[in-house]
């Protein structure tokens, strides 16, 4: 093993190390940021991995995140299933959805997609907005029985939902890490940079993009159950809320260098970093980060890592093999 | 004579496969100048060049006194090179008289317009409003070469006029040469059929693997030599 | 009658709609480029007029005057200054700074204009219905506004059909790269393509405030119509995407009459089973 190896080997072991005794050593304020570092991270995956390595742009992500919100406050309290059930099976069905809806959004390509799949994240919203058992258009909190049956106390569902949000965020780099080495992710690299030429190939495009889809909605359903779990209410707007699950998602991913496993990364830590100085000039802010991303795809559409790179070619997670011989 | 356009030592790229090498390259008002040589030669990269389609910044081309290499095709095409492109490249939404028209865009004098081209080739006339995605090849040819016609060029480049054209249809639109050369206008044709090239060419210049293997006045060029430039064959009597 | 009314007030309310798409349609016949800050364009010439009324005092109408201008000149630049250097193979570019745009446009109108509702008035014209009997009747400015929708398409196909730049809009909508042997400057016809969008944006903008409620939020929503009426009625066709802004609008108006929150989400159904059923849309563009 290469000295490069065994350092990054140690710094992944010291940052996961630190990140798994979070609830000994962080404060309640310190942890329900790292909660929100992790989901926002594993959601700029997502895209990125949607976006930057299967070209399916979407813009309607949130249609699973909101999914899983509801089916998780759904089988807790109309079906009595225990909450740490009820997250995967949430998962579970989020992606079920997900194949009729990719069924539809698929018609459309390109563009359109994007669009297309921002109407059907829409309509979701409006018909959950519709459902009077969960609360219409305001919303419906989970009732304190079952938030009670969580956990002993409110630092173990604290620390719980902490560890969960950590796993979720590291299976979802590192699978995707993995993914990118196998021979998938070789396909899908093909596809990216030339979609006859890698039909011609012999890779089935569609079918990839497809299974992608309703994989990674599933896993954005987890993600959309654990932070509708945390926030104890789940209301149509914020569940399937634009601006919050693609709009943030996707800045993070632009900015930080779309394409690349150590973009969003690089992203989240900025996005975080800008939000603590200036999350007090309200929708300033936001047109801020607008022009940021802006800017960054017309300069450096590779991003902040793509700078970085310019300067000094590094890699965090290597995608391709090198033969160290 | 003076020379028109020349190209000396040119080379030219697609990202970075090399297509042209050192290509030396003149013609001169009036001149009707053939370029031949097998697929991949390099033929139709050479008129990309001329037309501005594949920038070739930092090589030496000149037309008319210009620096080609400086110009993007829009206004190469105002400067007075003209091209029926290989495959035709009509505008499907368009109809035959429009598809003509948009060929006068640059709206140079001379002596081409609409009547003109349709006199030329009176079957235009009676197709006008036709969408031109419904004529047969050959009259999809004769409006590439009239909408190239319209912008009244000093040069007029024909790319693969007569690919998949049968015999009877390639002579009629060869046909139309002479008219086309007699207001002094220049033509460039790149042409599989090397006997119709010698026919209808003043010179003649023979692409190989993206070199000029052959140079010379077509009446004169030994046939054998032409098919040793054209094949890469070693020459037997060398 | 309620429901034939439902019907009739769906149709002009169509009209609005197809104004919303004709700008999106023509952005992506000719340069294949969607603008995700579309409704976000509209909204702002909604605050323009606004602004407009504000200042002078005049009836909303007026505004078409210096705003539809404005934006046409605004469309070019932006085009030849921004956007011209993100057309291309890729996509990903021109999605991603379109929607970052959108969402600096939405939050510079929160500023500017606050998160309140607005709605200019056109004086006794808000009110102006003309009776068709049987308790019928269509209100003037709805009126008003599907014959807008007409007239901008039927004038755009005039363009399209009878003039130079139609001509050449159309040849580079075939084929961008043949176009430039041509003498044509695809550039600065894209700007020009973008130009005519922009100034139908300004249309619907001036034309949506005085016909209803906005708000700086309200974009993204008249986005999502607009593609609906573009993707029903088939790309590439201007007279289908009104027959799409219809088929919408009389969607959401017999949703609204079932129940007013079915209002929107009727006319996303219809577009989803359309999508399912003809994905290439009901009138798509006969090619030859």
């Amino acid at each position: 093993m290469s000295t490069q190896n065994m350092f990054r080997l140690g710094l992944f072991a010291l940052i996961i190390g630190a990140l798994l005794l979070g609830p000994y050593w962080a404060s309640r304020g310190t942890m329900r940021l790292l909660i929100e570092v992790f989901y926002f991270l594993a959601l700029a995956q997502i895209w990125n991995l949607l976006a930057g390595y299967s070209g399916l742009i979407s813009v309607g992500q949130q249609a699973f995140v909101g999914l899983g919100g509801y089916l998780i406050f759904s089988l807790a309290m109309f079906a009595g299933v225990p909450v740490l059930v009820g997250l995967p099976l949430a998962g579970l069905l989020t992606a079920l959805i997900a194949w009729p809806t990719a069924f539809v959004a698929f018609r459309l390509s390109g563009p359109y997609f994007a669009i297309g799949t921002w109407v059907i994240a829409e309509v979701y919203r409006l018909v959950f907005a519709q459902i009077p058992a969960l609360g219409g258009g305001s919303g419906i909190s989970l009732p304190a029985n079952i938030v009670k049956a969580m956990a002993s106390s409110r630092s173990a569902r604290e620390s719980m939902t902490y560890w969960i949000a950590l796993g979720i965020m590291l299976a979802v780099v590192l699978g995707i890490w993995a993914l990118m080495r196998s021979r998938v992710g070789l396909s899908l690299s093909a596809m990216r940079d030339d979609d006859e030429a890698a039909i011609s190939v012999g890779v089935e495009t569609r079918k990839l993009k497809f299974l992608i889809y309703i994989v990674t909605a599933g896993i954005t359903g987890l993600i959309g159950a654990l932070i509708f779990l945390q926030k104890l209410r789940v209301t149509p707007d914020a569940a399937f809320s634009v601006n919050e699950w693609s709009v943030l998602v996707i800045f993070i991913v632009v900015i930080g260098g779309i394409g690349t496993l150590e973009g969003p990364i690089l992203g989240i830590i900025l996005f975080f970093v800008l939000r603590e100085f200036l999350a007090d000039l309200g929708s300033w802010y936001m047109v801020i980060l607008g022009t940021v991303s802006v800017v960054i795809i017309l300069v450096e559409p590779k991003g902040l890592w793509g700078l970085i790179q310019r300067w000094k070619p590094v890699s965090l997670f290597p995608v391709t093999r090198r033969s160290d011989g | 004579m003076t020379d028109l356009l020349t190209a000396s030592s040119l080379d030219a790229f697609y990202g970075d496969f090399q297509a042209l090498f050192g290509v030396n390259f003149r013609i001169s008002e009036g001149e009707s100048v053939a370029l031949i040589g097998a697929n991949g030669a390099g033929k139709s990269t050479f008129l990309k060049v001329l037309t501005g389609l594949l920038p070739v910044p930092g090589q030496s081309l000149t037309f008319d006194g210009t620096d080609l290499t400086q110009h993007p095709a829009h206004e190469i095409a105002k400067l007075g090179i003209a091209m029926s492109p290989e495959g035709r490249r009509l505008f499907p939404s368009l109809s035959v008289r429009e598809n003509l028209l948009l060929g006068a865009t640059v709206a140079r004098e001379g002596p081409w317009n609409l009547q003109a081209v349709e006199d030329l080739f009176p079957i235009l006339t009676e197709k006008a409003n036709t969408p031109s995605t419904l004529l047969s090849g050959g009259q999809q040819q004769m409006v590439a070469i009239g909408r190239a016609l319209m912008a009244n060029p000093k040069i007029l480049l024909l790319d693969e006029v007569s690919l998949g054209l049968a015999p009877v249809i390639i002579r009629d639109i060869y046909s139309a040469l002479p008219r086309i050369r007699e207001n002094g206008t220049s033509v460039i044709l790149v042409e599989q059929d090397i006997g119709q090239a010698v026919a209808v060419s003043d010179r003649l210049y023979c692409l190989q693997e993206g070199r000029i293997s052959l140079e010379g006045p077509s009446a004169t060029l030994d046939r054998a030599d032409i098919s040793a430039a054209y094949f890469g064959r070693k020459k037997e009597h060398a | 009658m309620e429901w034939i009314n439902a019907i009739l007030q769906g149709i002009l309310l169509g009209g609005l709609y197809a104004l919303f798409a004709a700008g999106l349609s023509l952005m992506f016949g000719i340069m294949r480029f969607v603008n995700l800050a579309h409704g976000d364009f509209i909204i702002a010439a909604a605050f323009l007029t606004l602004v407009f009324v504000d200042l002078t005092g005049l009836s909303p109408l007026w505004a078409i005057v210096p705003i539809v201008p404005a934006m046409m000149v605004a469309g070019y630049i932006g085009q030849r200054v921004v956007l011209n250097r993100l057309s291309g193979k890729d996509l990903l570019p021109s999605i991603l700074v379109t929607f970052g745009l959108s969402v600096i446009l939405q939050n510079l109108m929160l500023e500017t204009f606050s998160a309140d509702s607005r709605r200019v008035s056109a004086g006794a014209l808000d009110t102006a219905a003309i009776p068709l009997g049987g308790g019928l009747a269509v209100g003037v400015i709805p009126l008003l506004l599907f014959v807008s929708a007409i007239a901008v398409i039927a004038l755009l196909n005039w363009i399209f059909a009878h003039t130079a730049v139609g001509r050449q809009l159309r040849a580079t909508s075939d084929d961008p790269e043949t176009v430039s042997l041509m003498g044509i400057n695809k550039k600065h016809l894209f700007a020009i393509a973008m130009s005519l969008a922009s100034g139908v944006v300004a249309l619907a903008g001036v034309l949506l405030a005085v016909k209803t409620n906005f708000d700086p939020a309200a974009g993204p929503v008249r986005l999502l119509f607009a593609f609906e009426a573009v993707i029903i009625g088939g790309l590439g066709s201007l007279w289908g995407t009104l027959a799409g802004g219809v088929i919408l609008g009389v969607a959401q108006g017999l949703g609204a009459k079932i129940d007013p929150g079915m209002q929107i989400l009727a006319g996303h159904i219809v577009f989803l089973i359309i999508l399912v059923l003809r994905p290439q849309g009901l009138f798509p563009k006969q090619r030859g």
